[in-house]
């Protein structure tokens, strides 16, 4: 294992510091800004973890609906037999298997194979549950009720994003993780040097999948009524898609930057133009492709090269991908 | 047997969509998800011009179809084209694709909730009984899938009897080549683009006649369209039409059988099932 | 005798109604520079490409040392110690020079720690010539460059068979002459190579022997001055108007 740089010492300690001064929020404010900044730590810790799996693969996963559902779910039923933290754990565990069936059947195939079949996972994985609850417990929903309140929910969410920080870090440092940027330059060089692309494919999608199972798990206790639609509510997929991408994928904080202004966006939106909300989803996203198409960070980067270097701006010659 | 005849009629204006999408697809390689949208927006119109005008659906065809062609011909050429041209490899245009007809499935979604509210509709139109082998079915739903042959079967000659038609399935086949010989590729994907659409609209506008619809319900028919275009071989016409009916009847004899909650479960189970067995669909000739 | 590293059976493979290998059959050596040689279109790259896993053959075996690799994944082949490079050349376009060789000795055949893959990664750059430009980002290099990296990283992985697909396409004559240079030495440390090339003079000046294909099938194979004299191979290559 390498050593810490010493700027990576740098941006641990910022890290640190900024997770100390968010995690004292709820001592000032337990109404409007502790419930935005709930939001935005709860979509921190999805959006990072979706770009672990989709940023260096480029495959556009739509999943995350049905991962965090059954986080949800995992709590919902098992909060009668099991403690709090086993369950999260749990919730995990179970979104994970998910991803590895998915990322087995789909992930050895190509990428619009995979968006097309996450794209309707959510809805599928709410069917089921919901046709199973039906049949085994005649309701649609389940009672949660635990002694957590939302400053909880907040810094268990705040510690979960960390973990998922972390995570993702240590891999970007790992053999495993030169493997993924590896497949994600070029996957038929990736296994020509011996990658088991597919297995490694999978297994970060597994990854990801179980942090965002964990993030419905612990948020499972917020609303004391669990019902299939709010629990697997595809507008978590899409949001997760487009703050992701906004901020940027290439780097592990990239999604952070599109995390908090786009929840403060839609908490206006949803407030002032409720019947608008799709409206501006998707001049996001149309914005985010043509404007935006390596996020804010990426154009950020882009802008400091060419300040750095002006007259190497120009695209080298050399590479063309063969058709 | 009652299953399997409404499962075939369903399949029938499911195939419309798929072939809309399958061009869009197959040829333009746009992997439309506002296709959905298309068809929607063409029940509500269809709904629109039989309340307010009392014309028929099978009229409102004329109309609504070169609507949709010229909508999406704009759309192509003002919004994917550039996407065409700036994309470095297949890979990065389809992912770009994708996102950009994402944003539009909101972007129409959102305009058409606005406009039309989200209550469901329906209309009655032709709903008397039509004897088919002893049982009885909605004339509507006989119309509509009369209508989705006829349509179905001036699509085929054009792409195969039509110079024109052969010219858009070698841009299928290759791009590439197509330009090597003379095709006017962009000119090519752009049209059959716009047709593609127009077709799903034909879907939209019969499947108004007999079926309950509301403006959220775009997503769910793209998908049904992705999964038919898949299971029957990208770019494949045949394949498509064979996977819409296969699709029409797993669903209907999944929703009578077992559990009309279950459809989408249904959908998906002969979804995971061509993807393990036959990537390339049934008729697919791309190397999976 | 020495001993045969690779040896192909009644390798076929079809497209469609395309045959482009059709029961082809030959053995590699130890140590042996063998050409694999014959006009467009007469199925080089795709037996290449069922060497290397790219491709699974509908029928007909390949087997490595004796051990059958024909049906493995590409991954599993390259483990095994099959490396090549590429007739459109692939590279790692946002790394440098030195990670994209580093990718050939950390996952396959050769399985190197980080510091030692790193080393031997410039030890590679500077045999292909590419010494102090390891740092460079491949985006930024030539053509050629990006060729050499490229042999590199396939050397990186210590291969038991080395695939050359046409590497000596596209040079100008100094660099032709160079990459000849290059392969030679390789040919001297005694690796054991299979060299799909056009380039004739490459092929008179470093193989001993070749394998000759046209449209899908070996026509001819043995020494290479023989069979590059011989009849049925010029008409493959001129047309048999002008043999």
């Amino acid at each position: 294992m390498k050593g810490l740089t010493s700027s990576e010492i740098g941006i641990a300690a910022l890290g640190a510091v900024a997770v100390a001064a968010a995690a004292t929020l709820p001592l000032f404010n337990q109404g409007y800004y502790l419930t935005l900044a709930l939001n935005i730590v709860l979509y921190a810790a999805l959006c990072t973890a979706w770009t672990l799996f989709s940023g260096p693969t480029h495959y556009v996963s739509l999943a995350t609906a049905a991962f965090f559902g059954l986080g949800t779910y995992a709590v919902g039923l098992g909060l009668d037999h099991l403690p709090f933290p086993v369950l999260v754990l749990a919730g995990g565990a179970v979104a994970a298997v998910l991803a590895g069936l998915v990322g087995a059947a789909t992930l050895r195939i190509s990428g619009v194979y995979f968006v097309i079949f996450t794209f309707g996972l959510a809805e599928l994985v709410r069917q089921v549950v919901s046709y199973a609850q039906i049949k085994i417990t005649s309701r649609m929903g389940i009672y949660v009720f635990t002694d957590f309140t939302e400053k909880h929910i907040y810094w268990m969410l705040l510690a979960l994003t960390v973990a998922v920080f972390v995570t993702g870090w240590l891999i970007n440092r790992s053999r495993f993780g030169f493997a993924m940027q590896i497949i994600g330059n070029d996957e038929t060089v990736a296994r020509h040097s011996g990658i088991n692309t597919a297995r490694l494919k999978i297994t970060l999608f597994m990854i990801s999948g179980a942090f965002i199972g964990m993030a419905g798990a612990i948020l499972a206790p917020r609303y004391s009524y669990v019902e299939p639609p709010a629990a697997f509510n595809p507008m978590i997929s899409f949001l997760v898609v487009i703050m992701a991408l906004l901020g940027g994928t290439r780097r592990l904080w990239g999604p952070l930057v599109g995390v908090i202004p786009f929840s403060i966006l839609m908490d206006f939106v949803s407030v002032r133009f409720p019947n608008d909300t799709f409206i501006v989803i998707g001049i996001a996203f149309l914005l985010i492709v043509y404007l935006l198409p390596d996020g804010v960070t990426g154009r950020l980067e882009q802008l400091r090269a060419r300040l750095r270097q002006p007259d190497a701006a120009a695209e080298p010659a050399a590479l063309k991908e063969p058709a | 047997m009652e299953t399997i005849v409404t499962g075939v009629l369903l399949g029938g204006t499911y195939a419309l969509v798929a072939l809309g999408l399958t061009l869009q697809y197959g040829v333009a390689r746009i992997m439309n998800l506002a296709n959905g949208e298309t068809f929607v927006a063409a029940c509500f119109i269809a709904f629109w011009l039989f309340a307010s005008y009392q014309l028929s659906p099978l009229y409102g065809l004329f109309v609504i179809a070169p609507a949709a062609f010229v909508i999406n011909w704009t759309i192509y050429v003002v919004l994917l084209r550039p996407l065409v041209a700036r994309a470095k490899n297949p890979g990065m245009l389809e992912v770009d694709s994708i996102l950009a007809t994402f944003g539009l499935l909101f972007l129409f979604q959102g305009l058409m909730l606005r406009g039309f509210g989200g209550a469901y509709t329906s209309y009655a139109y032709l709903s008397d009984r039509f004897e088919i082998f002893g049982a009885f079915y909605g004339l509507n739903r006989v119309v509509a899938f009369a209508a989705a042959v006829v349509i179905a079967l001036a699509l085929y000659v054009f792409l195969f009897w039509t110079r024109y038609g052969t010219a858009v399935r070698a841009v299928a086949v290759s791009p590439g080549a197509a330009n090597l010989v003379g095709i006017d590729v962009s000119r090519a994907a752009a049209l059959t683009f716009a047709l593609g659409g127009a077709l799903t609209a034909c879907g939209g506008t019969l499947l108004s006649t007999f079926y309950t619809f509301n403006a959220s319900m775009g997503v769910v028919f793209t998908m049904k369209a992705l999964i038919i275009v898949i299971m029957g071989g990208v770019g494949d016409v045949r394949g498509a039409v064979v996977a819409a009916l296969i699709l029409g009847i797993a669903e209907t004899s999944v929703a009578r059988l077992v559990d009309p909650g279950l459809t989408l479960a249904a959908t998906y189970g002969l979804f995971i099932f061509v993807l393990l067995v036959r990537p390339q669909g049934f008729f697919g000739r791309r190397q999976a | 005798m020495t001993a045969t590293v690779l040896s192909v059976a009644g390798a076929r493979k079809a497209f469609g109604g395309l045959v482009a290998v059709n029961d082809v059959s030959f053995d590699v050596h130890d140590g042996e520079l063998l050409g694999l040689i014959g006009p467009n279109g007469s199925g080089k790259t795709t037996m290449l490409n069922l060497i290397s896993g790219a491709l699974k053959p509908d029928a007909g075996s390949i087997a490595l040392a004796g051990e059958r690799i024909s049906g493995l994944a590409e991954h599993q082949i390259a483990r095994r110690g099959v490396a090549r490079t590429f007739q459109l050349v692939r590279m790692l376009p946002a790394m440098d020079a030195e990670r994209n060789v580093m990718a050939g000795a950390l996952f396959g055949h050769r399985r190197l720690k980080d510091s030692a893959a790193r080393d031997l990664a410039r030890e590679l750059l500077s045999f292909v010539g590419l010494s102090g430009r390891e740092h460079v980002p491949v985006a930024a290099l030539t053509y050629i460059d990006q060729k050499r990296v490229e042999l590199a990283r396939a050397l990186a992985s210590d291969p038991r068979v080395l695939l050359l697909d046409e590497w000596l396409a596209g040079l100008n004559p100094s660099e032709l002459d160079t990459g000849i240079r290059l392969i030679e030495t390789l040919n001297r440390q005694k690796r054991t190579i299979i060299m799909v090339e056009h380039v004739m003079d490459a092929i008179r000046s470093l193989c001993a022997r070749c394998v000759v294909m046209n449209t899908g099938r070996k026509i001819k194979e043995g020494k290479v001055d023989d069979v590059l004299a011989d009849p049925e191979v010029i008409e493959a290559y001129l047309g048999d108007d002008d043999a």
